[in-house]
Formats: structure tokens, sequence, C-alpha cells
């Protein structure tokens, strides 16, 4: 409580502040404490102005009061991806794009920045920059536009050493920030707990949401309150009834089994469309309807948004407890995108290699080509001072760049998942709202409270989409730069664009969740997507090698190699010998082993506490069982002697 | 609203800034939906008190079903009629903020659910509690029989020393253990 004598007590203290610091070190601690004071000033101030920057406040305030904390931790999700794009944005943009636009070569300049003669007349055709054909793959948007000058421009700026710290930093800084946030949720209040301890406790204690400020809501939170309570007691009372456990574990492998066999068609499937879109590529792009040209796009959309309901229908067969068929259910949905992605980058892989294997002959003819033109310019003109070939740079013959092509496969597919969100949304919910809303009037059945009805915001479903659009820009950001801009941009429209369709057009859950453990849960999802999304570029900057024309390590025999180039020939001669000592297996070995017993010692001493914790609850138990076998005998003392003390 | 009675004073709220969890934002926005409650005469009192039914037609308190509670435990009146202060509006909202921490929250939390004002959550409190949370209708209260079942079943759960009632450390043990509780506990102007 707030003391109303506020004002005497902090003339008291100012008074009495000075006579601490007593004899010689008065004024120094009368300093120190001016000094402390003002820095308290300061930092409150700051935190102020901090609050007062975080954007979309309000607007989130008005989904929770609507909908429960929960749909409200999605937007609240949302926010910290468009955070965490941002800086990845400004790192990519700030550090590699912006050096190679202001002070590199411009566009037409060599022959990797232009547009082949070939294509030329077609590049600027809407069709062909939509499919990022044209123009547009020849821009600062893709690796392939990137030259490979160690340094450039007035700074010396070492653009290939910069792009590759840049695209594994990407995965650092993500790293580091998804950790300190996991490990900020964990510490409120403790993910996990007590399952089960305090079931009714918990219910009567926390269950309201005080943010609720709609009556709708709130009447909806009583109901399922109601409902939650009434199951408990249910719950509590009867015991499990086997009614037929045989046939119930038959259902469930049945299950288990349609589940696996729709995955395993799915990822056939992608694998097949995959293959069948190199095939397209070797034909002419006139006679390709827009369909056969983004087939693979389109069928990864589709089965992202048949599959779940499928898989929801499924499960009942099931009859899980609704929070374990949850579980279930995202733990499939997972499993379903992640096989999706893996077949689709398998897939990729194989028409790299086929990519690479084109490159050694027209390299091999290039270089030949070349030795050809300086033979014969030498036996003409009987010199050895030769000027280069002059040739028009969209003349030359180029490679096919294995890395723009990847590029460009991730951006189409960022971008087609883009559309059919955004036309989920808008057919799922707004056509819908709309049809039941103005129907309603003349059908027969009441088409709000009866089928259709309006629609529930998917709280798993975006979230799953969210983290797994983030896993795609990790992948791609490598291969196309500009994949994180365009990422900043879709966010940032999503924000608006959903909390517009999640205010006008869905209702309050039935069940208004609670946005509790799930919070790390879905952390640890955007983790494991993030090492799922770090390991093919890793391997492909270690094992592939880069294409011998285009993008910023080109001539090189692996991308790595910038970084040894760069100690061998900027940085002193001992760092370069401490690199040497560092990367030696002989030293690499007892450190990992090292590790592996820091994890395992770090596990048991975990393990002590928790006995450790245990056998305090049990003391207290005794304790306050001892506590209350004295109490009853003194009441029972106290009473016979008819006075008992008032506590 | 350009008075200066109703602008508050920049030492008034360095001062409140100190002694609540509010940022100076948050306070400027409850002088602001403060005043807005009191009526005309009121605004230039000293101290005025906003009373009980003005502070519940709030929409942050209006859906809550403990908002009768929540005005009577932060009402510092002598008339116990549950008016408020900007002060006390301050406590309430500092109680509720973001950054107040689970001993304050679970502190409050214990003083609302305590109907009786005796210290205690017994039999009694948690059966109105119980039925605040179902609902004021009668058909979504629970029946006798049930509601004698989730109450025994409570104080299974909670009641340590096993006297019947859930007393302040009891009742800050189980809220503890809650992984929810900080984070619905909260309300924002």
């Amino acid at each position: 409580k707030i003391p109303f004598m506020v004002p005497e007590c902090q003339a008291f203290v100012e008074e009495f502040e000075g006579a601490l610091g007593k004899g010689k070190g008065r004024k120094l601690y009368a300093y120190k404490v001016m000094m402390a004071k003002k820095m308290i000033k300061f930092n409150r101030d700051f935190d102020n102005f901090k609050t007062a920057c975080i954007p979309w406040e309000r607007k989130i305030k008005e989904v929770e009061s609507h909908f429960g904390s929960s749909v409200a931790s999605y937007f609240i999700f949302l926010r910290w991806m468009y955070g965490l794009n941002l800086v990845l944005f400004a790192f990519m943009f700030g550090l590699v794009v912006l050096p190679e636009v202001m002070m590199g070569l411009p566009y037409g300049s060599i022959p990797r920045k232009t547009v082949p003669r070939a294509e030329q007349d077609r590049a600027m055709d809407i069709s062909v920059l939509l499919d990022f054909g044209g123009y547009c793959k020849y821009s600062i948007l893709f690796y392939g536009f990137y030259n490979d000058e160690r340094t450039i421009g007035v700074l010396q700026f070492r653009l290939p050493l910069s792009y590759l710290l840049v695209g594994v930093g990407i995965f650092g800084y993500s790293l580091m920030v998804v950790i300190r946030t996991m490990a900020r949720n964990s510490d409120e209040g403790g993910d996990g707990g007590d399952d089960g301890q305090f079931t009714f406790a918990f219910k009567m204690f926390t269950s309201w949401d005080y943010l609720i400020g709609n009556p709708e809501t709130a009447d909806n939170k009583y109901a399922s309150i109601t409902t939650s309570f009434k199951e408990s007691i249910v719950d509590e009372q009867e015991n499990q009834k086997d009614e037929n456990i045989h046939l119930r574990r038959f259902l469930r492998v049945l299950a288990n089994f349609l589940i696996l066999c729709s995955l395993g068609g799915s990822g056939f499937l992608i694998y097949f469309v995959v293959k069948r879109s190199q095939e397209f590529a070797n034909l002419d792009q006139d006679e390709l309807s827009w369909f056969e040209k983004n087939e693979v796009e389109f069928v990864m959309s589709l089965l992202g948004l048949v599959c779940p309901p499928l898989f929801e229908t499924i499960a009942e067969l099931e009859e899980y407890h609704p929070r374990i068929a949850l579980k279930w259910q995202l733990g499939r949905i997972f499993a379903l995108f992640l096989g999706n992605l893996y077949t689709f980058l398998f897939a990729l892989f194989d028409e790299v290699n086929a990519k690479l294997e084109k490159e050694k002959s027209i390299r091999n003819a290039t270089i030949w080509g070349l030795n050809e033109y300086y033979s014969n310019y030498s036996s003409y003109h009987n010199t050895t001072d030769i000027p280069p070939p002059d040739i028009h740079p969209a003349d030359v013959i180029r490679g096919p760049c294995w890395e723009t092509a990847v590029g460009i496969e991730f951006v189409k597919l960022t971008v087609s998942d883009i559309q059919v969100t955004y036309m989920t949304i808008l057919i799922g919910d707004f056509l819908r709202a709309m049809i039941v809303r103005f129907l309603n009037y003349c059908w027969c059945w009441d088409l709000e409270a009866g089928f259709p009805s309006y629609g529930e915001f998917d709280i798993s479903g975006n979230v799953l989409g969210l983290i797994f659009n983030q896993g795609m820009i990790w992948m791609g950001a490598f291969y196309a730069p500009g994949l994180v801009g365009l990422n900043v941009l879709r966010l940032l429209t999503s924000m608006y664009y959903q909390c517009w369709a999640v205010m006008s057009c869905n209702v309050p859950h039935e069940r208004v969740f609670k946005a509790s453990k799930s919070n790390n849960f879905y952390m640890g999802l955007l983790l494991l997507v993030l090492f799922l999304s770090l390991l093919p570029v890793v391997y492909t900057i270690m094992t592939l090698p880069p294409s011998f024309d285009c993008g910023p390590f080109s001539g090189r025999e692996q991308m790595y190699n910038v970084v040894m180039e760069t100690i061998e020939n900027d940085l002193p001669a001992f760092i370069g010998n401490i690199f040497t000592y560092a990367t030696n297996p002989g030293l690499i070995l007892p450190a990992v082993l090292l590790m592996v017993l820091a994890i395992y010692y770090l596990n048991a001493t975990s393990k002590n506490y928790q006995n450790a914790n245990l056998e305090l609850k049990k003391k207290m138990q005794m304790k306050t069982d001892r506590n209350s076998n004295k109490k009853s005998s003194l009441f029972s003392i106290g009473k016979s002697l008819g006075i008992w003390p008032k506590i | 609203m350009g008075t200066t009675a109703s602008q508050l004073r920049k030492d008034l709220l360095s001062e409140y800034q100190e002694l609540t969890f509010l940022t100076k934002r948050e306070i400027i926005l409850a002088h602001k939906r403060f005043s807005e409650l009191l009526s005309k005469e009121d605004r230039n009192v000293p101290t005025p008190r906003v009373p009980m039914e003005k502070v519940l037609s709030l929409p942050e308190l209006k859906s809550n079903p403990f908002r009768k509670r929540i005005s009577h435990v932060f009402s510092t009146s002598d008339m116990k009629d549950g008016s408020l202060t900007f002060e006390d509006f301050l406590d309430l909202l500092s109680a509720f903020s973001d950054s107040a921490t689970l001993e304050i929250k679970s502190h409050y939390a214990f003083r609302i659910f305590d109907f009786d004002d005796d210290g205690t959550l017994d039999g009694g409190d948690l059966e109105k509690l119980v039925n605040c949370l179902t609902g004021e209708t009668d058909d979504t209260r629970l029946t006798t029989e049930e509601m004698r079942q989730l109450i025994s079943n409570i104080l299974e759960e909670s009641d340590i020393d096993k006297d019947g009632t859930v007393n302040l450390s009891e009742f800050q043990h189980v809220i503890s253990r809650s992984p929810d509780f900080v984070s619905s506990f909260k309300i924002v102007l």
C-alpha cells in the first residue's frame, strides 16, 4: 500500500543519509549515493522508453480482451518473430546488400550481373518476373549477382568474407535469441510443475483470466470453467472403465498405420512432383501452363492444408483425452511439415547435383575457348601481352549457377505459402462469416449455431505455419539475400491482416484455453527447426563446390576457403597458427568428451536436487501431521478445561 | 481536462513511479481514466473518491466475477463501501501489473478470495468462489453434491495442516506451483 506519509519519510531519509558516511569518506559516500540515485532514475526512464517503443500493444490487448490470452499469445509470438526478422534483415542488408550495391560493380558490367542475350527479349515479361526469372534473377535478390573480388570499394570491404560470416551469423544470432527466450520463459513459474498434483486448486484459484474485458468472452469462460469442474469431478469419481482394451489398442494401431501411410504418401507425392518439375524445366517455357510451372509449391501448400484435418478425423478413432489428443495432433502435423520439407530438399539436391555435372562441362568448354582465343591471338599478333577478350557480358557462355536456382525455389515456396495462407483466411474465415451472416435470414436451419457457424482461430495451425515459414527463411537466406526482406514485409502485413480477420470473422473458442506451458513448447519446436534448417546450409558450405562463374565464392574450391584466405593474407601469422592448432582433431576430440562428461554430471546433479525436493516435502508433511496432532490434543485439553485460545 | 487540478504534478508522478510497479505512461493513463470517472464536483476536492459503482463500470472490471471483492480489497475507505481514491486505484493497477512479483499477486489474490475477511479461506469462502467462477445464472451452477465434492478435493490438495481452511502460506505454496497464475492475474488499462 502507498503510505500517505511519503513526504515525511523522504525528508527523514535525506536528512540522515549523509550521516552514514562519517569522517573522511563523507563526501565520497555522498557522491556515490547521488550517482546511484541518478542511475536508478536513468534506468527507470530507459525502461519507460523501451515499453513505449513496443509496437501494436493496443491491438494485441484488444484481441486479448475478446479472445483470451492464448489467441493473443499467437500475436505476441508473431511480433517477436517480426523483431527477430528485422534484426536479421538489418544484418543481411547492411553488411551484404548495401556494400554490393554502393561499392560493387553496377548491373550489366560483368557477365554474372547481366541477363544473357538469349533471355533478354523476355526479361521484362510479367510472367517471367513473377517466376523470379529475367531481371529478378540477375539482381541483388539472389546469390548469383554478387561479385567475388576480395575487397571492393574505397573502404576495402571484404564482401565474400562478409557474405559467409553473415550467412552463418544469422543462425548464431537466432540460436542465441531463441535460447534466451526459452530460459526466460521457463524462469517464470516453471514449466511443468507437478502435473496433477494441484488440479482442483489450480482450477479454482488460477483459472480466471483477468484480462478478459468482453462480456461474451466472459460468458464463454464461465461455461468452460463449469464444464472443466464437472469433468474433473467425474474423472475423479469414476475409475478407468476398461471397456474393451483390445479393441481400443487395435483402433489406435490402425489409426497410427493410416497416418503413417498418409505421411509416406505425401512425401512420395512431393518427390514425384519435384522430379517432374525438373523435366518441365528442360522443355520450352511457353508450352507450360501456370499450374505446371508452379506445381511443386501448389502441391506442398495443398498438403499442408488438407492433411491436418485428415489427421484429426483419423484421430477420432483413438479416443484419447483431449489434451493428449492435441499433443499427438501437433506431433503429427510437425512430422508432416518436416517430412515435406526434407523431401523437397532431397529432390532439390538431386537437381543441384545435375546442375553441377552440367557446369563441369560448360566450365571445361569455357576454359578451352579462352585458351583457344589466347593461342590464336598470340600466334596472330606475335605478342604475349594479350588483352582480355572483348565480348559483351550478355554474350558470354553462362554456367547453370545452382545456388541462384536453389534461392529461386525457396523464394517461390515462400511466396506461394504466403498466398495460400492469405487465401485461406479470406475464403475460410471471411467468406464463411459473410455467408453465415447474410444467408442466415433465408436458410432452413440456424447457420450460426449449426453447421458452418463462424470459424474459431486455429492457434496451433497458425503457430506451426509461422515456425515452418521461419525454417524456410533460415534455409533460403544464404542463397537469396532478399528473402529476409520479403519475410519482414510478410510478417508486417500478416500482423495487420490477421488482427483484422480475427476481430471481424472469428468467435472465441468454446473451451477458452490458457497460454501457459505451451509457450516453451513452441519455442522448443522453433529451436528444433533452427537446427534442422542449419544442417543443409552447413552441408553445402562445407561440401558442395561453388559455381565457377557466379556468386561471391566463384573460382574457389569450397565456400569456406574464403575464411582460410583471409586468415592467411590479412591477419598476422600467429593467428593462423592458433587456428591450425585449434582445428587439430587431437584437440577437438577431448573437448567433445569433456562436454559429454559435463552433461552427464549436470544430469546427475539435477536428479539429486529432485530427490532432495521430495525428501523435504515428506518432512514438511510429517511435521504438519505432528503439529496437527499436537493441536488436536491441545484442543481436547482446552475443551475439557473450558477454554480455547483464540488464534 | 486542461485545468491544473486535473494534471498530475511532476513530483507526485516520480513518487508514484518509485512506489509502484507502474511505468510513467501507465500512471498518466491511470490518472486520465480516474479523472473521467469523477463527477464534476469531486474534481476539485483534494483527495477525491470514486464510488464503487463507478469503479465497477470500467470495461476492464465489468466482466470480472471478482470485481466487487477487488474494489473492497483495495479500498481504504473508513465506511468499507469499496470506494477508491487515486492512490488506491494505482495500488490496484500496480498489483495487477506485469512487473508485480508473485508474492504481491498471491497476497492480493488471497485477500480477494477471502470473502468474509477473516484471514483464511474456509468452506464458505470456497463455495462463494466457485459460484463466482461458474457464472451467476442458475443453469451453470454446480449442484450441492458436486460443490461438496469439489471443496473436499480442494482442501485435500491445498490444506497442508488439515485444519479445514487454507491460510495465506498454504495458498502461496499452491500458487507458486502454478505456471498460469502470473500471466492471467493481470489487468492492463
